[in-house]
């Protein structure tokens, strides 16, 4: 146990863990301080100093989000010296900003605005500098827009992409008053080494890093009489939509979402679960394919460890950071996109829609969605696959603009076909999850039995640990897979780049011995998402993990490959996993990039 | 793969390869070439297995490191307080008018470049420059062309 501390906090004792900083000792007493560079995922920056306190004795104010608290020390968190102090650091930077909260998307999510709120920062602060600094907009990223005159340079973004992604394709450059916030020699995100994930969008405090909104171009869409829109959902929305619709974090959603969607106007609601199931019968039979090629036809060719590819932060990483690893990914599309390309064919088809007037709109929790279906890759059915990418929290928006009171609706179903799912694809929105659902169908695949877990959950393989581990031991196969009798099939599951970089330099160096690794670029996993609703924590993201996994036990069908909808699409379009229209539709490549 | 070129590998191979490495590295490039190109700051963080932002980072935070085609003397002058009351702009205004070129440019026989800098600790001095590591201090405008011409006679002299 840790030492304990006593001291003062604006006059009431409060003991804490020595360590504690005074930030959060005053936390432990529902007295909030305001902040602004620190994060809860971040380490501690100490730059933007409104958190000053003043403490008994010391004539300087101290950041409290910097310092830790002390045996008898007296902390006063709102003296006049403080909130002068404060008030001035706020005007100081409104001075520099380009204060048009009004026009702006961070307008009543941001936290600088409601700071200058609180503080009523009125009219008489400093001389506002905006129209000497020639700020720049960065739009040519289809996931990510920097504008410059919105940050006022807390570096949060800088710490997010260094610490929780370990790409650092931001950067502090300049000093002074041209310091900034910037990519290698100033360059649009679009041409860096950065991949989409969002996360630093998560954590900015303002409007100074967001996702390209496409929310018009959907409406557009929508009221377009000769269009036929669908809409597919991913896993990790409906557990967090409602967050952005006041709602308690790890509320499930999923019925009301439907609801809304079919209000909007959407012509057909479908669910990326069901090609999630999709995705676990391509890639797991995939990975038995590689298994069999290096273990049973010893094949020299065969690449072995096979890591998952749904998460497109992941895939755009690895191109540039490992790409002589390219051939370890799988080469099944992610949900999004194997969904995408049969909309516009199979799905088409049976609704007799032209794909030409067809439009296909997905709901993600992530920004590098929005870049992945602008891969030209993901043209498999001769029309752009998915047209247009929205995030839970853009989706959440619509909601409120067509005056949908979100809570009230009644719970509505999915349209079929492509509407039905296993609790396997739902789980795809927590880290850990693809290799749980791959797992459940690979393994009865090969035994002719269900996994060995009480209720198929497979608990080893949950978690927030950042890399986890677990085997499988194969025994008593059916004969086409006998060559897998006692083979210890090995598993990692890895969250947040910065582990997948650890994971993948293990793999290359040949100190780790895997057969399949899940990787997902966001911490948490998809319900982490550079598109999900602000803010992010922690805390909130184990709710939604709770959630994701409440959501899979309590679904009828719990296996892809009972997926009913799965065995028909396999029975009237595909016919078997990774044949010749799964490889037209399915399946696809990936291109190395500049590592620098 | 990409080769590095010779000069950064040799600066890595002298330094070593680690994230300590990435200011003499670039102080050395600086050195020899009176420019960090793009190109250089993308072998140097291959060779450090840096981001390429990290590096041009600390190559932006450095004044004295230039990330764009300067001349062989870069001038800089304090734009700082006590040198901006001791009359910096006048400074400035002799410098343009002598070398024909507006701050932040280059004359066009590659000689000199104009450019301000934050405080050169000579503030009981000022108004203050430097031209490549040499400070000059008490500028007047008449002490500023004479410094310009003994760099130009030099040069004169080195060609001839
Ligand atoms: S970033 Fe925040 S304070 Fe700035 S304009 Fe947008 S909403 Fe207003
Ligand atoms: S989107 Fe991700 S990779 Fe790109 S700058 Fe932000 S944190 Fe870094
Ligand atoms: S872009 Fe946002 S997170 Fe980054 S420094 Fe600016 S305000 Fe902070
Ligand atoms: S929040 Fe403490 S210094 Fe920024
Ligand atoms: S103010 Fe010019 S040298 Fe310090």
């Amino acid at each position: 146990m840790k030492e304990q501390v006593n001291l003062k906090i604006d006059n009431l004792s409060v003991s804490v863990d020595e360590g504690t900083t005074i930030l959060e000792a005053a936390k432990k007493i529902n007295i909030r301080i305001p902040t602004l560079c620190h994060h809860e995922d971040l380490c501690v920056a100490g730059n933007c100093r409104v958190c000053v306190v003043e403490q008994a004795g010391l004539d300087r104010l101290q950041p409290a989000c910097a310092n830790p608290v002390s045996e008898g020390m007296e902390i006063f968190t709102n003296s006049l010296k403080v909130r002068n102090s404060r008030k001035q650091i706020i005007e100081l930077l409104i001075a520099e900003h380009r204060a048009e909260c009004t026009t702006c998307y961070k307008n009543g999510k941001c936290e600088l605005q409601s700071l200058t709120n609180e503080y009523i920062v009125g009219e008489n602060g400093f001389i506002p500098l905006v129209p000497l600094k020639g700020y720049t907009v960065d739009e040519f990223s289809p996931s990510i827009i920097k504008d410059d005159s919105k940050c006022i340079r807390c570096q949060r973004c800088v710490r997010t992409c260094d610490q929780i992604q370990s790409i650092s394709a931001l950067t502090v450059a300049h000093k002074g008053g041209e310091m900034k916030v910037s990519t290698f020699f100033e360059k649009p995100i679009y041409e860096v080494v950065c991949t989409n994930c969002g996360q630093c969008v998560n954590r900015c405090p303002t409007g100074a890093l967001t996702e390209k909104v496409y929310i018009n171009e959907v409406w557009d869409a929508l009221y377009n009489p000769e269009k036929f829109v669908v809409v597919q959902t991913a896993p990790a929305v409906r557990i967090a939509l409602g967050e952005a619709l006041d709602m308690k974090p790890g509320e499930i959603v999923t019925g009301k979402m439907v609801a809304a969607l079919r209000r909007i106007g959407f012509n057909a609601v479908l669910d990326t679960d069901f090609s999630a199931d999709l995705t676990i019968i391509e890639e797991g039979n995939e990975l038995l394919h590689r298994l069999k090629r290096a273990l049973k036809d010893k094949d020299p060719d065969v690449k072995i460890p096979m890591t998952t590819s749904c998460s497109p932060g992941w895939i755009k990483f690895i191109e540039h950071t490992f790409p002589d690893m390219l051939e370890n990914l799988s080469t099944a599309k992610s949900p999004q996109q194997m969904f995408g390309a049969l909309a516009k064919t199979f799905y088409a088809q049976k609704m007799g829609v032209d794909p030409a007037n067809m439009v296909s709109v997905s709901v993600m929790p992530c920004t590098a969605k929005k870049f992945e279906a602008n891969r030209p890759e993901m043209r498999a059915s001769g029309y752009q696959d998915v047209d247009y990418v929205v995030t839970t929290r853009e989706l959440a928006l619509m909601v409120k603009q067509a005056g949908i009171d979100f809570g009230s609706l009644p719970d509505d179903d999915y349209d079929s076909i492509m509407g039905e799912s296993s609790g396997a694809a739902v789980i795809f929105g927590a880290t850990g999850g693809v290799m749980e659902a791959a797992l459940r169908t690979v393994y009865e695949v090969v035994t002719g039995r269900e996994v060995p877990f009480d209720g198929l959950n497979i608990t080893p393989v949950r978690g927030m640990e950042n890399v986890r581990e677990a085997s499988i031991k194969i025994e008593d196969p059916v004969p086409e897979w006998d060559f897998l009798d006692g083979v210890e099939v090995k598993t990692c599951v890895a969250h947040g780049l910065s582990n997948a970089k650890k994971v993948m330099e293990a793999v290359k160096s040949g100190k780790a011995d895997y057969h399949f690794i899940e990787i997902m670029a966001c911490p948490g996993g998809c319900l982490g998402g550079g598109g999900q609703p602000l803010p992010t924590s922690p805390e909130i993201r184990k709710k939604r993990s709770e959630a994701i996994y409440r959501e899979d036990s309590g679904k009828k069908i719990r296996k892809s490959h009972e997926n009913p909808e799965i065995v028909q699409i396999y029975e009237e379009f595909l016919h078997e996993p990774l044949g010749h229209k799964s490889h037209e539709l399915l399946h696809t490549n990936y291109v190395a990039r500049q590592r620098y | 793969m990409l080769q590095t070129n010779e000069t950064i590998k040799k600066l890595a191979d002298k330094f070593g390869r680690k994230e300590e490495s990435l200011l003499p590295i670039l102080e050395n490039v600086y050195e020899q070439k009176h420019i960090i190109s793009e190109d250089d700051m993308v072998d140097i963080a291959r060779e450090l297995d840096i981001s390429a932002a990290k590096v041009y980072g600390t190559a932006t935070f450095y004044s004295f490191l230039e990330t764009k085609k300067c001349g062989k003397y870069v001038i800089r002058i304090c734009k700082t307080i006590t040198c901006m009351m001791h009359g910096k702009n006048q400074i400035i205004k002799e410098l343009e008018e002598l070398l024909k070129v507006n701050l932040g440019e280059t004359t066009p026989d590659g000689l000199f470049t104009l450019k301000e800098t934050n405080c050169l600790g000579q503030c009981h001095k000022g108004p203050a420059m430097l031209i490549n590591d040499a400070p000059f201090t008490e500028l007047t405008p008449g002490k500023v062309r004479d410094i310009v011409n003994k760099y130009r006679q030099e040069e004169k002299q080195v060609a001839s």
